[in-house]
């Protein structure tokens, strides 16, 4: 049995008298402790597909089976409970964190809700997360708004991990960050999946990001899945047009062999 | 602390606290300042103000303290306009938060109502309101709440609905946050300032009515208010026009101090914005 299952999963998105399919019966499949790339141009669907899998929007048709479970099926507490299992790293480090929260506050919901530690337990954990994604455990006490970027994105991460997920979509998780940082936050990304065997469902528009954590890619085209393969595959002999487009959209000192193997596993 | 630091470093918050402060303070002492009834006969009729220092501000037709009656009337003026102002912001966030929160059939729902309630002149509203059930403080209160809790409803909405698209809310949804708690925790705190700031408008707007309802002599007739105080002058006017005329100026001060004090907030309020 597979940790994740989609199967035809269908959307349609209808505004001012314009009816657009953003997703049209998509299928696969994820592994445990498997890295999923994700990849599209703009407009192509993956975005929607993240959210309909995080159950921040309804399908339309189709089916998800997560951990066994008719993820779709699920409502009201028993998926709250659920959701521990899937968690998600946002794009906008910025607008993932309530203005007023602090980096502890940030990092306490999760093991509150979830009741992952005692209470009295809580800090050390807290600590302990900081100091896993490579923060220093004093920043608990900073606002969210005091800490950059990067380290922002390792408090997301941290975030997601708190209630032992086992599998994160990570929604261009690193595409709005410097490209020193990057390199830095995809080693602590294969690092966590290395040690606690959590899958990956990478969404980016970036193949040079892709090929460096992915295991397989899939392309994505107008709401339709138009290639799936492992991902030296679908880099090196791509079949659709769409993957192609992709792969020549990659700048060439990006893709150039030095760089690469900077990011390879 | 540091928001009212920003406020108290406008000149308009700082003068609007100040007027707003000396009002609260003479409002709280009214009883130490001026004892006994502002009511009862006092000294002989229709004394100039300026003239006899135990009568400061003059004595009307019936020879009650004029001075009196204004710093009682404080009491009045602020009960009822801040009374009025937290029952209207109270019902205008419950049922934004509910219309934004909810969506769909109750959304429409309730924004008819708000609508219906806007088209109504609110002015007319207290009246017929007032007129029906009868004049005492907490029904005065309430028939203004009921004219002025529609634009903080309207307000609240598109602030809630502004921000419950916002990433950090679903990601809060991908925690497993309950939706009550995301209302409360995560909305509400970033959604209440610009609610706030209107606050301040509709404390000023809740006075004004007031005072136009005791001048029709819609007030409670056992409190002294400004409003009465201006209509009992109408009668003298020609002869004592300043019997209308001190309470019509305490009224001013109020309302202006209570704008600016509004006006401060919201530039305070910016502030903080552009430095986050």
């Amino acid at each position: 049995m597979m940790l994740l299952d989609i199967a035809n999963l269908s959307r349609r998105f209808s505004s001012g008298g314009r009816d657009v399919a953003a997703l049209s019966d998509v299928s696969l499949t994820l592994a445990s402790g498997e890295t999923l790339g994700l990849a599209g141009a703009s407009g192509s669907g993956k975005s929607t597909l993240a959210r309909i899998l995080l159950r921040l929007i309804p399908a339309d048709g189709g089916t998800i089976h997560f951990e066994e479970n008719d993820w779709l099926k699920l409502s009201g507490a028993e998926l709250r409970r659920r959701r521990a299992k899937m968690q998600m790293v946002f794009q906008d480090i910025l607008g993932a964190f309530n203005p007023r929260a602090t980096v502890a506050s940030v990092l306490d919901d999760p093991l509150r809700i979830h009741e992952i530690v005692p209470k009295a337990e809580r800090p050390k954990e807290i600590a302990a997360l900081l100091e896993r994604v490579g923060l220093p455990a004093s920043y608990a006490t900073r606002s969210i708004r005091e800490v950059s970027g990067g380290q922002r994105q390792r408090i997301a991460i941290a975030r997601a991990i708190a209630t032992r997920p086992s599998l994160i979509v990570l929604d261009e998780a690193v595409s709005a960050l410097d490209v020193s940082i990057r390199g830095k936050i995809l080693e602590l990304l294969v690092e966590l999946q290395q040690e606690r065997g959590i899958a990956y469902l990478f969404v980016s528009h970036d193949l040079a990001v892709l090929r460096a954590v992915s295991h397989r890619i899939a392309v994505m085209e107008a709401g339709r899945l138009v290639e799936i393969g492992a991902a030296s595959q679908v880099i090196e002999n791509p079949r659709s047009s769409a993957a192609r487009a992709l792969i020549a959209a990659v700048p060439r000192l990006v893709t150039g062999l030095p760089e690469r193997h900077h990011y390879d596993v | 602390m540091r928001r009212i630091q920003n406020l108290m470093k406008t000149s308009e918050g700082a003068i609007g606290f100040g007027i707003l402060a000396t009002l609260m303070l003479v409002a709280l002492f009214a009883p130490i300042l001026s004892p006994g009834d502002p009511l009862r006969i006092a000294g002989s009729p229709l004394l100039a103000p300026f003239i006899d220092p135990a009568f400061p501000l003059g004595t009307d037709r019936l020879g009650r303290d004029v001075l009196a009656g204004i710093i009682h009337g404080t009491r009045t003026s602020l009960v009822v306009g801040i009374a009025a102002a937290i029952a209207a912001i109270a019902i205008g966030l419950c049922v934004g938060l509910t219309a934004g929160f909810a969506g769909g059939a109750v959304d429409e729902a309730l924004m008819r109502v708000v609508d219906a309630f806007q088209i109504v002149p609110s002015f007319l509203l207290a009246l017929a309101f007032v007129s029906v059930i009868g004049a005492s403080v907490p029904v005065v209160v309430l028939a203004i709440a009921l004219g002025a809790w529609a634009d903080p409803a309207r307000l609240t909405r598109a602030q809630v609905l502004s921000f419950r698209e916002r990433d950090y809310v679903a990601a809060a949804r991908v925690i497993g946050m309950h939706p009550v708690e995301i209302a409360w925790k995560e909305i509400l705190p970033n959604a209440l300032p610009p609610v706030l700031a209107l606050s301040a408008i509709i404390v000023a707007a809740a006075i004004l009515t007031e005072a136009a309802l005791s001048f029709l002599g819609l007030g409670d007739p056992n409190i002294v208010t400004w409003g009465s105080m201006i209509a009992e002058g109408r009668n003298v006017l020609r002869s004592s026009p300043s019997l209308s005329i001190f309470p019509g100026i305490a009224l001013v001060v109020t309302v202006i101090g209570v704008y600016l004090l509004s006006e401060g907030l919201t530039k305070a309020l910016a502030g903080r914005r552009s430095e986050a």
